[in-house]
């Protein structure tokens, strides 16, 4: 299990350290600054094996985290105990910096005492350690017994993630379907490889222990209800349903439940979380088409002539557009032309930055450069890295539909009519590129 | 207010203050005090002589004052020890309170003092929390034990906390489940033999139910925990397999990864004709790509995971390539794991798409991947032969980028095409020589060297490029000097003539102006071959060069097979055993998967036999970790009495010893001489270590090596002679099917002992080692009596010839034909099937002479229709000598009577399961240049008469 837990500055110096593992020396916070962050060479993997002692670690801006044992540990458990700890610290004082760390190293500590017990990881649910681990010192004095007990039964709980008698007002929920769309297409506009990674987000303020029911155009769940003889627009054939390839459920989702039935109930945590994450691969919508032109002119010119295209509704409009073209290291001027947006060739970024404010469908637009090259005797090719693009769309590409989101509390008097739901579909861009 | 002015406070008399604080009556203050304290432990101050001020601030209501304490207490107990029983009462008086945080906090801390004294008084408030009514209290407490555990062992058995423990298997709440899985586990892993975790199905079950409601990181806990479980039969494996899969949709990749590993060991369990077993295949794969989108972190534990996945069952993600392709922005150590998955991946289906991208990739930045992607296309080049041509156009376009480390790279791999591909290339090679002047690199001037000897009849001024290298030989690297001098003598030995010089000039540079003996040796062994039998240098130096294998850098399968089972860890991440990294006894046990047992692996495997290597489920050796003890579990048959009980360790022991010390001494040398001398290694400089240590387990072939055979061969007597016939060996496994092993041999009978003598041939470029032997069910129940004794590496070119002791206690099952076996062997590289058959006469008994009446009774009591006749001719032998010739077979001859010229020899035979058989045989004496013979045979169970009469006519023949 893990034996420490540190945390550095980026000058490596500790921050906070928490060992938990007899077997782990006082040497082990050096060895690492040495080996790893005072490392000559850039960093070759996230795991690092100094005498026999493994160190896990991973950055947060310029914070480095860092998990230290001696023992055949679940290494997948480590990164995702680390992360989980990024997001504990982050949802109780915001941003990972130096000075948030030290201001609250205390709290950190606490944190560490309760969330990792010998190195095994406990309860890391925010929602369940706010209720007695707050920074305002820790409640507990005051608590009546119940209070305590119910504490206690929540960390330890068959719904960790959610305690009781939460009550609202106004029973309200937000689903975000927030899709990032991944792209890479050789210079013929042959797509090697493209997929959808979503997630669904819900922001819920419901009262009590409201049990809930997500539907969406999963194509088996259609296929199956199809069966059943239910024709619902045979008519239309478009694209009613979609293919998931793959998804995983924050752990409130009944596993087995989805397994069996392909049904996705669960009691919400309260507040913000990520329900699911999902990947497609058929039938993407891909927003924007990138048409690269790279025309070397001689050994000091390059001429280079980007389109893109817009191929969604007219009616949609994306948003936040930016084109990265990538102009080689003896770069020493650039002339740019575009019909819309602004470009700008940033020296320091090695890429000609070319932004659009906004963009309708089936639109089409153009930007010419004229790049001169400094002459060199470098042999070395330049690499050509591939185009990357930035979007926003207010739709999801994978074609995703929320068909409903159901939500039943029995034992409190509202109903299902009663809940204000809103959806709101975003997709972005992830890794869209394409090659030139 | 922030916390971070503790971090700041550096003036001289600064624990002076603190103490003067600490002691302050004011609680605010007190408690700005402590919180500087441990901000100046963190900083790595040493604060421990303010322990008893601060151990004095432990008597306190505020709960965040006190858990301050706490954490300096754990820190600075165990340096000061006498000083830390001061705590030890508000310790015992928390873990009353009323408050179940308090209590838990009390419970988990103390278990965290490493003192003696300490550890005492913690037993009794840990007895209490265990059977607290607060789930949060057991949970604590139950990570306690293992704390305790940790410090005193003994301690920990004798208050009886691990039963407690195991009762809190029951318990009502998920969470204390888990975490009491967790310290069992950690508890059993350092009392490997203890039956600790004792998993039966009704805890199995009670596991499965916590799974589904317990926290991610306790669902981690119990599949790691289950991974560990041994079900019974497939009917279990598969209803847990059942139960897991829904895991396999947890946002938790690590839930995933040991979901995805209990599945990967159970379903080696399961029929492979089960519907479900294919479904469990498909439903693998979707889980395994959606890590590929985690965070880089993760994403890189779960390639390394993946690369054994594929390695294993490459099946599940075959249609996955597309996935592996690297992404611009993907940190380098992802990019290099997914370049190693996507070569294990390419098939002909794909391989244009792959090499597509690897041309891409090697166009990149990072030298490492770069290099490594070029390499990855000369691999594909070897792997899929369809795509050589493509491939090696492709790294010829890339040399001609003329960025020097591609080339060298690029000119490495193109040297093992040539080598899979001998004569179909070599067009290229004058692009190869234009790039001569650029090479730096050691490996690449080796290996183009080799090009040039290699194809020096092809090569207009071969004289002149190695004339070039050798001006500098004195600069040059072993690797490539070794590589040089064999070049030139190739080049001598095509183009005699002209290079008399230049071969003198590199034998005397080699053999008088070096220091080093590997260069020395060989420049001497050329030197007098070629003086003393130019005919026989040719033979040596042009022999022609065994094949090189297809797949490389795969890991060993004991090896993959133990990594499967930890699937998630560090050793997986490592793809070392956890003993390689792991101190004291943690990592010591060696797991291993263990296949299906029973019908249905007999069923499949007679196909096994006929379809070769490639097919071949894995199944039928389960794990090479211990061999011996897999041999006689996979068919359930009880431990056999002819099985010394040491053999194990002994086996283990020796292995130990020579193979792994061997393969390291020689396995870098013969590596490059096997290469170099031009598949002829026996004669290299460099494997003097070698020849040395191989006699003693070479040996002859009858006796099994040295004094470690002895002991293997039971009663002994292994050179007597008995005159039993033994055929000459014939080819069993042809080394085509066997990456490069052959495997040829025969059966002979001993000193009343089974042996099955093989000649094992490495035609392969590689060492061989950890080789094993199996043998499928057969119809006497033959099985290996003890392990296959190859105790040294194999290396190139070299046969071993190895003596292999049968018992017949193995399980039986008839097979078609009757004397048919079906042998599985393994070596480092693979696991190969092939069948023989063994004469009958091997299961003759010695004790096998009839009474003369038992004889006759027998006869008449065997019923007339199970007799059989068949006839020999071309026998010239006359009766006594057929006697005697049958007799070293072990059939006897029990009474002998001559009527109207004609010799009547009765006979009886006894099989190794009991069964007579009896005959009958006539020989006319007239004329003993022609003899014609009659036999007539009765046995029970009558089918075995044909084959009995075939030893008949082979020993009488022969």
């Amino acid at each position: 299990m893990i034996g420490g837990l540190f945390i550095y500055n980026h000058k490596g110096e500790v921050l906070i350290s928490r060992v938990y593992r007899d077997d782990i020396g006082r040497n082990a916070v050096d060895a690492f600054r040495v080996n790893v962050i005072h490392a000559r060479q850039q960093v070759r993997s996230p795991v690092t094996n100094i005498a026999r002692t493994s160190f896990f670690h991973i950055k947060r801006s310029n914070i480095w985290l860092a998990a230290v044992t001696k023992q055949n540990v679940n290494a997948a458990m480590v990164f995702e105990f680390l992360y989980k700890m990024c997001d504990v610290m982050t949802a109780y004082f915001g941003k990972i910096s130096e000075e948030n760390i030290k201001n609250n190293f205390v709290l950190i500590y606490e944190l560490l005492d309760e969330i990792l017990d010998f190195g095994y990881p406990q309860n890391s649910e925010t929602g369940a350690l706010k209720t007695f681990i707050t920074q305002q010192g820790i409640k507990g004095q005051h608590q009546t017994k119940e209070e305590q007990s119910q504490i206690t039964s929540q960390v330890t709980g068959q719904i960790g993630w959610r305690r009781e008698g939460i009550k609202y007002r106004r029973n309200e929920l937000f689903l975000d379907v927030l899709e990032s769309v991944n792209l890479l297409m050789s210079p013929q506009g042959q797509v090697l490889s493209a997929h959808v990674s979503g997630r669904v987000v819900m922001k819920s303020y419901l009262s009590g222990m409201p049990e809930c029911k997500f539907g969406m155009n999963d194509k088996i769940v259609i296929d199956k209800q199809g069966k059943g003889g239910t024709t619902d627009d045979p008519g239309k054939s478009g694209k009613q349903s979609i293919a998931i390839d793959d998804c995983t459920f924050h752990q409130c989702v009944r596993l087995s439940k989805f397994d069996s039935e392909r049904s996705i109930s669960f009691i919400p945590p309260d507040g913000e979380y990520e329900l699911m994450r999902y990947r497609t691969t058929k039938d993407i919508i891909l927003p924007f088409r990138v048409i690269p032109l790279v025309r070397e002119v001689g050994r000091t010119k390059l001429e280079v002539k980007v389109v893109i295209k817009s191929n969604f509704k007219p009616s949609l409009l994306a948003q936040k557009i930016e084109v990265r073209i990538p102009t080689p290291l003896n770069t020493s001027g650039v002339q740019v032309i575009c019909m819309k947006g602004k470009a700008k060739y940033k020296a320091s970024e090695n890429a000609i930055v070319w932004k659009i404010k906004r963009m309708a469908g089936m639109k089409e637009s153009q930007i010419s450069a004229e790049i001169e090259l400094l002459p060199t005797n470098d042999k070395k090719k330049w690499a050509r890295p591939p185009i990357s693009m930035n979007f926003e769309v207010p739709f999801a590409p994978s074609g995703l539909k929320v068909r409903y989101l159901k939500v039943f509390e029995s034992k409190l008097n509202y109903s299902d009519h009663d809940v204000i739901k809103w959806v709101r579909y975003i997709g972005r861009s992830g890794i869209y590129e394409t090659r030139c | 207010m922030t916390d971070s002015k503790y971090f700041t406070t550096t003036k001289k008399g600064e624990i002076f203050e603190l103490k003067a604080e600490l002691n302050s009556d004011k609680k605010e203050k007190k408690k700005e005090a402590v919180k500087k304290v441990i901000a100046s432990m963190t900083v790595g101050k040493d604060v421990s002589a303010l322990f008893p001020d601060v151990v004095n601030c432990m008597q306190t209501d505020n709960l965040e004052l006190k858990k301050l304490v706490y954490l300096y207490l754990m820190n600075y107990a165990k340096s000061q020890p006498d000083m830390a029983i001061m705590a030890v009462n508000t310790f015992v008086k928390d873990c009353e309170d009323p408050n179940p945080l308090i209590r838990a906090l009390a419970v988990r801390t103390m278990g965290c003092i490493r003192v003696d004294k300490i550890t005492e008084y913690l037993c009794e408030p840990l007895r209490k929390c265990l059977k607290d009514e607060d789930p949060y209290v057991r949970k604590t407490a139950a990570v306690c034990v293992a704390k305790l555990h940790d410090i005193n062992a003994q301690l920990v058995e004798d208050q009886g906390f691990l039963d407690t423990l195991k009762d809190l298997i029951s318990d009502s709440n998920p969470m204390v489940v888990a975490n009491a899985v967790a310290a069992l586990s950690e508890i059993a892993e350092s009392h490997p033999n203890s039956n600790l975790l004792d998993l039966n199905p009704q805890t199995i079950n009670k596991l499965l139910t916590a799974l589904n409601e317990c926290t991610e990181w306790g669902q981690i806990f119990i599949l790691d925990c289950l991974a560990n479980y041994m079900p019974r039969d497939d009917r279990e494996s598969q209803s847990i397999c059942e139960r897991v899969t829904p895991r396999l949709s947890h946002a938790n990749s690590a839930v995933v990864l040991s979901a995805v590993k209990v599945l990967m060991k159970f379903m080696e369990m399961l029929p492979k004709d089960l519907d479900y077993y294919g479904t469990l295949l498909k439903k693998l794969a979707p889980p395994l790509v959606t890590l590929l989108s985690a965070e880089p972190e993760l994403q890189y534990v779960a390639l390394r995971n993946i690369n054994l996945i594929v390695q294993k069952r490459p099946e599940i993600l075959k249609h996955e390539m597309k996935v592996f392709f690297v992404k611009y922005n993907d940190p380098i150590y992802v990019k290099l794991e997914k370049l190693d998955i996507m070569i294990r991946l390419a098939s002909q289906a794909n391989i244009a798409q792959v090499l597509a991208e690897l041309k891409e990739y090697a166009t990149e930045v990072d030298v490492d991947f770069v290099r490594k992607a070029v390499r990855a296309i000369g691999r594909c080049a070897i792997k899929v032969e369809q795509s050589a041509e493509r491939c090696v156009s492709t790294l010829l376009d890339l040399i001609q980028t003329k960025v020097n480390y591609v080339v060298q790279e690029a000119i490495v791999v193109i040297k093992d095409i040539f080598r899979k591909y001998p004569n179909k290339y070599e067009s290229v090679i004058a692009t190869l020589c234009e790039n001569l002047d650029s090479l730096d690199e050691p490996e690449a001037r080796a290996a183009m060297i080799w090009i040039v000897g290699e194809y020096a009849e092809r090569i207009d001024n071969a004289d002149e490029l190695l004339e070039s290298f050798l001006e500098g030989f004195h600069d040059e690297s072993t690797q490539v000097q070794l590589q040089l001098l064999t070049a030139i003598v190739k080049l001598f030995l095509k183009k005699p003539t002209e290079t008399q010089e230049l071969v003198q000039q590199v034998l005397s540079l080699a053999t008088q102006d070096s220091d080093n003996p590997d260069l020395r040796d060989r420049g001497y062994i050329y030197w007098r071959l070629l003086s003393t039998d130019p005919v026989a240098a040719k033979e040596v130096v042009l022999a022609e060069k065994p094949l090189i294998s297809e797949e490389t850098d795969l890991i060993e399968p004991t090896l993959l097979e133990e990594l499967i089972c930890h699937i998630g860890t560090l050793a997986s991440v490592y793809h070392k055993p956890p003993s390689a990294f792991v101190e004291g006894s943690r990592g010591v046990q060696h797991k291993k998967l263990t296949a299906r047992a029973g019908s249905g692996e007999s069923a499949e495997s007679p196909d096994v036999g006929l379809s070769g290597p490639s097919e071949a489920p894995p199944a039928v050796i389960p794990s090479q970790g211990d061999l011996l003890g897999d041999l006689l579990n996979l068919d359930l048959a009880p431990p056999t009495a002819t099985v010394p009980s040491v053999q194990p360790s002994m086996q283990m022991g020796a292995m130990d010893l020579l193979g792994g010390g061997l393969d390291s001494l020689m396995g870098d040398e013969s590596d490059t001489l096997g290469g170099d001398i031009g598949g002829s290694p026996s004669m290299g400089g460099g494997l003097g270590v070698a020849p040395a240590a191989m006699p003693a387990a070479l040996g002859g072939a009858p006796a099994v090596g040295g004094g470690l055979g002895d002991l293997f061969d039971l009663s002994g007597g292994v050179g007597m002679p008995t005159g039993s016939y033994v055929a000459p060996k014939t080819v069993w496994l042809p080394a085509m099917k066997a990456k490069g092993l052959e495997i040829s041999g025969t059966f002979a009978r001993r000193g009343g002992i089974i042996q099955m003598d093989l000649s094992l041939t490495n035609k392969a470029m590689s060492v061989m080692t950890d080789f094993a032997i199996q043998f499928n069910r057969n119809s006497f129940g033959l099985a290996p009596a003890g392990p296959l004794q190859v105790l040294t590496p194999l290396s190139p070119n070299q046969t071993i010839d190895v003596s292999l002791p049968l018992s017949t206690s193995g399980p039986v099952m008839k097979m078609e034909p009757l004397n048919n076996l079906q042998v599985a062997v393994k070596n480092n590289i693979d696991v190969f099937y092939f069948s023989c058959q063994y004469p009958i006469s091997m299961i003759f008994v010695e004790d096998g002479k009839m009474e003369r009446q038992v004889f006759l009774a027998t006869w008449k009591d065997i019923p007339n229709d199970n007799e059989a006749l068949f006839q020999i001719k071309d026998i010239h032998l006359n009766s006594d000598a057929a006697s005697n010739k049958l007799q070293g077979s072990n059939i006897f001859t029990i009474a002998k009577r001559t009527v109207e010229g004609q010799d009547m020899l009765y006979l009886s035979v006894k099989l190794t399961n009991g069964i007579w058989v009896l005959a009958e045989m006539r020989i006319q004496t007239g004329n003993p240049n022609y003899t014609e013979m009659e036999l007539s045979i009765k046995c029970r169970a009558p089918e075995v008469s044909p084959f009995v009469f075939q030893c008949y006519e082979l020993v009488l023949k022969n």
